[in-house]
């Protein structure tokens, strides 16, 4: 076993940040948390370096108890979002400084170094200094210096968070090779879902200091166990409606929306539709719902198309050659269907989601 | 194009007539003397000793600035207590008192007719017209450099780089030696060499708290001002020349340093 996090709590003040958490990483597996700010993520993370003290919860190591280890005894590596390299020392002295702390002979300090150098692809930088790199480089330094030493678990705090999208494109693919090698029990804390589902074994969902779901990253994308799950992983329609009668009206007109459940509560609920799971098409004759088309944004790979259903807006995505072929133009009627979509009771009210929705940013 | 060449004509003017040109004459009226004579001038024995009581005393003051400036730059920056503002604003009240109403606090405080100063003197130790009251005068005068220039420095050091090296194995000592250490010691070393600079010139204090004892308390300033009251210019002038050739080492290895600290990145 990698890693055993439980039952863990911690408040700063009257905010609860990590709110009785459990989970299990397996040995040499690379996991992400995921969640929006303020859910807990990072608290979570410095926990289990004893980098920050829990009010109650224990944390395993490799099957031992670390709860009450200092930092120093706990033998994890750490990266930051800022890197935190030593300004004054160079590349070399940075990586070797966790095997000086330890006291091993000059030679072999030398040789690890120059092993992990080569694994961070920084041959030659050894006596620059972290100021003469760039972002990129500054944290493959800091990696390198976290693996150095031969850690049992490797804690990655937002380590992307500081670079350019392309850089961290380049650098997450690179992480996740990295880590096909080493293969050292990883978590990495991040708020960026695509991140997440591109880098990771398993995903841990986090909202408000609480697990939302654990899964592959699969799991958590076409199967989410929850309303915040299906709309912070990947980009959703929240469409607003109410359950009268067994049917399932959307906003002020009623439209009723094709939602196969059986349903016999009445009451306030939403919808969630992904984008790549609305089937737009010019047939009138279908008899679903009808929409039209108001804005056409193209995106390099896809065209995204805005859609006004009534007054509700609706955001579709289609493939460049299907596009080409329908010929879609502003102001065009189009006929909907939903292939996927998620239906929730909205036991907090409309406004409690649009607000929760709000703060994360996925509506304006 | 033309006003700009008049500004700096104007300024180069002005800093050549208040500063270069004294620096000069004092200079050459000493140099003019001849080296011999000059170090003849300081070599005599109470212009030798004030010297050197000189020096010793602004080390001393160094040092132990160099400690406490540190230790109070730290608990202003990593604690939060009750009265923090106005302890901060305290840390300036030497640069704003008259130096001399500072030697009138210490006499007061530590002086022979005072309480403290009794007591002191009954367990044999002298600070007042003694050695000991010139590094404490010297020690207040310059109290806030190293505070505040440690103080900005250690405000941008991020706390990440203390974790890192926990999370590394390092212990808290070891940490703050090998990593907070080497970064705040540009800034220290600032601080410490303004407060040298400074130490080697100071009058109004040291001249309240230690008097004028030749050949015990007399240090560089007040020799100076002795020999200018006693119709002695050369002896002024040779001393005087050396206080200025050290302060422009000083001067010069502070620029060092600060190229130094840019350099590091830190």
């Amino acid at each position: 076993m990698g890693i055993l996090v439980k039952n863990l709590n911690k408040k700063f003040g009257d905010f609860t940040a990590v709110d009785d958490v459990s989970f299990e990483v397996e040995q040499g597996k690379l996991v992400a948390l995921l969640g929006p700010s303020g859910s807990g993520k990072s608290t979570i993370l410095r926990i289990i370096a004893g980098l920050e003290e829990p009010d109650s919860g224990a944390v395993y190591l490799t099957g031992e108890d670390a709860t009450a280890l200092p930092t120093q005894r706990r033998n994890v590596g750490f990266v930051f979002q800022h890197y935190a390299l030593f300004k004054h020392m160079t590349v070399a002295k940075n990586i070797a400084f966790g095997l000086e702390v330890q006291k091993r002979p000059q030679n072999e300090i030398k040789n690890r170094v120059e092993e992990l150098l080569d694994l961070v692809q920084l041959k030659g930088y050894e006596n620059h200094y972290p100021s003469q790199l760039s972002g990129g480089q500054r944290q493959r330094v800091a990696l390198a210096r976290a693996l150095a030493p031969k850690p049992k678990v490797l804690l990655l705090d937002e380590p992307f968070g500081a670079l350019d999208a392309k850089v961290r494109q380049n650098l997450a693919g690179w992480l996740r090779q990295l880590h096909r090698e080493v293969q050292v029990t990883s978590i990495f804390v991040t708020h960026d879902q695509e991140e997440a589902i591109e880098i990771s074994d398993r995903i841990v969902v986090l909202n408000r200091g609480r697990v939302e779901q654990i899964g592959r990253p699969e799991e958590i994308y076409d199967k989410p166990l929850t309303k915040f799950v299906a709309s912070f992983i990947g980009h959703a329609n929240v469409i607003e409606a109410i359950v009268q009668d067994g049917k399932v009206l959307a906003g002020k007109d009623r439209i009723e929306l094709p939602v196969s459940h059986a349903l016999s509560e009445s009451g306030e609920a939403v919808v969630l539709v992904r984008p790549e799971d609305i089937v737009i098409a010019k047939d009138a004759s279908a008899s679903e719902l009808s929409a039209s088309i108001v804005g056409i944004r193209y995106r390099g790979d896809v065209y995204e198309l805005t859609l006004q259903m009534s007054e509700v807006t609706l955001h579709a995505v289609e493939e460049k050659l299907r596009y080409q072929q329908q010929n879609w133009g502003i102001g065009d009627r189009v006929q909907l269907h939903f292939n996927k979509f998620k239906f929730f009771y909205a036991e907090e009210g409309h406004d409690a989601i649009r607000e929760r929705l709000h703060s994360l940013g996925y509506i304006e | 194009m033309g006003g700009d060449a008049l500004l700096k004509i104007s300024v180069f003017s002005y800093v050549g007539l208040l500063v270069i040109l004294p620096i000069m004459v004092v200079s050459f009226q000493a140099l003019g003397t001849g080296w011999g004579q000059i170090w003849a001038d300081v070599m005599q024995p109470s212009a030798w000793f004030s010297l050197k009581l000189t020096f010793i005393c602004a080390m001393a003051m160094a040092l132990i600035n160099a400690v406490t400036g540190l230790a109070m730059a730290w608990v202003l920056v990593r604690y939060d207590f009750w009265g923090k503002s106005v302890v901060n604003s305290l840390i300036d009240l030497p640069f704003a008192l008259p130096t001399n109403v500072t030697g009138l606090m210490l006499v007061v405080l530590y002086g022979p007719v005072s309480m403290l100063g009794k007591y002191l003197k009954i367990h044999g130790i002298e600070i007042i017209y003694a050695q000991p009251g010139i590094v404490l005068a010297l020690l207040f005068v310059t109290f806030p450099f190293v505070v505040r220039s440690v103080q900005p420095v250690l405000m941008e050091l991020d706390k990440d780089i203390e974790e890192a090296a926990a999370t590394l194995g390092a212990s808290r000592f070891r940490t703050f030696r090998k990593v907070v250490l080497p970064h705040l010691m540009p800034s220290i070393l600032t601080g410490v060499a303004l407060a040298f600079s400074r130490a080697l010139g100071e009058f109004g204090s040291v001249v309240v708290v230690a008097g004028n004892i030749p050949m015990k308390t007399q240090v560089a300033p007040v020799f100076i001002y002795g020999e200018i009251e006693s119709y002695n210019p050369r002896g002024a002038l040779a001393v005087s020349l050396v206080l200025l050739i050290c302060s422009l080492v000083t001067l010069i290895l502070l620029n060092l340093l600060q190229r130094w600290g840019r350099e590091r990145g830190t």
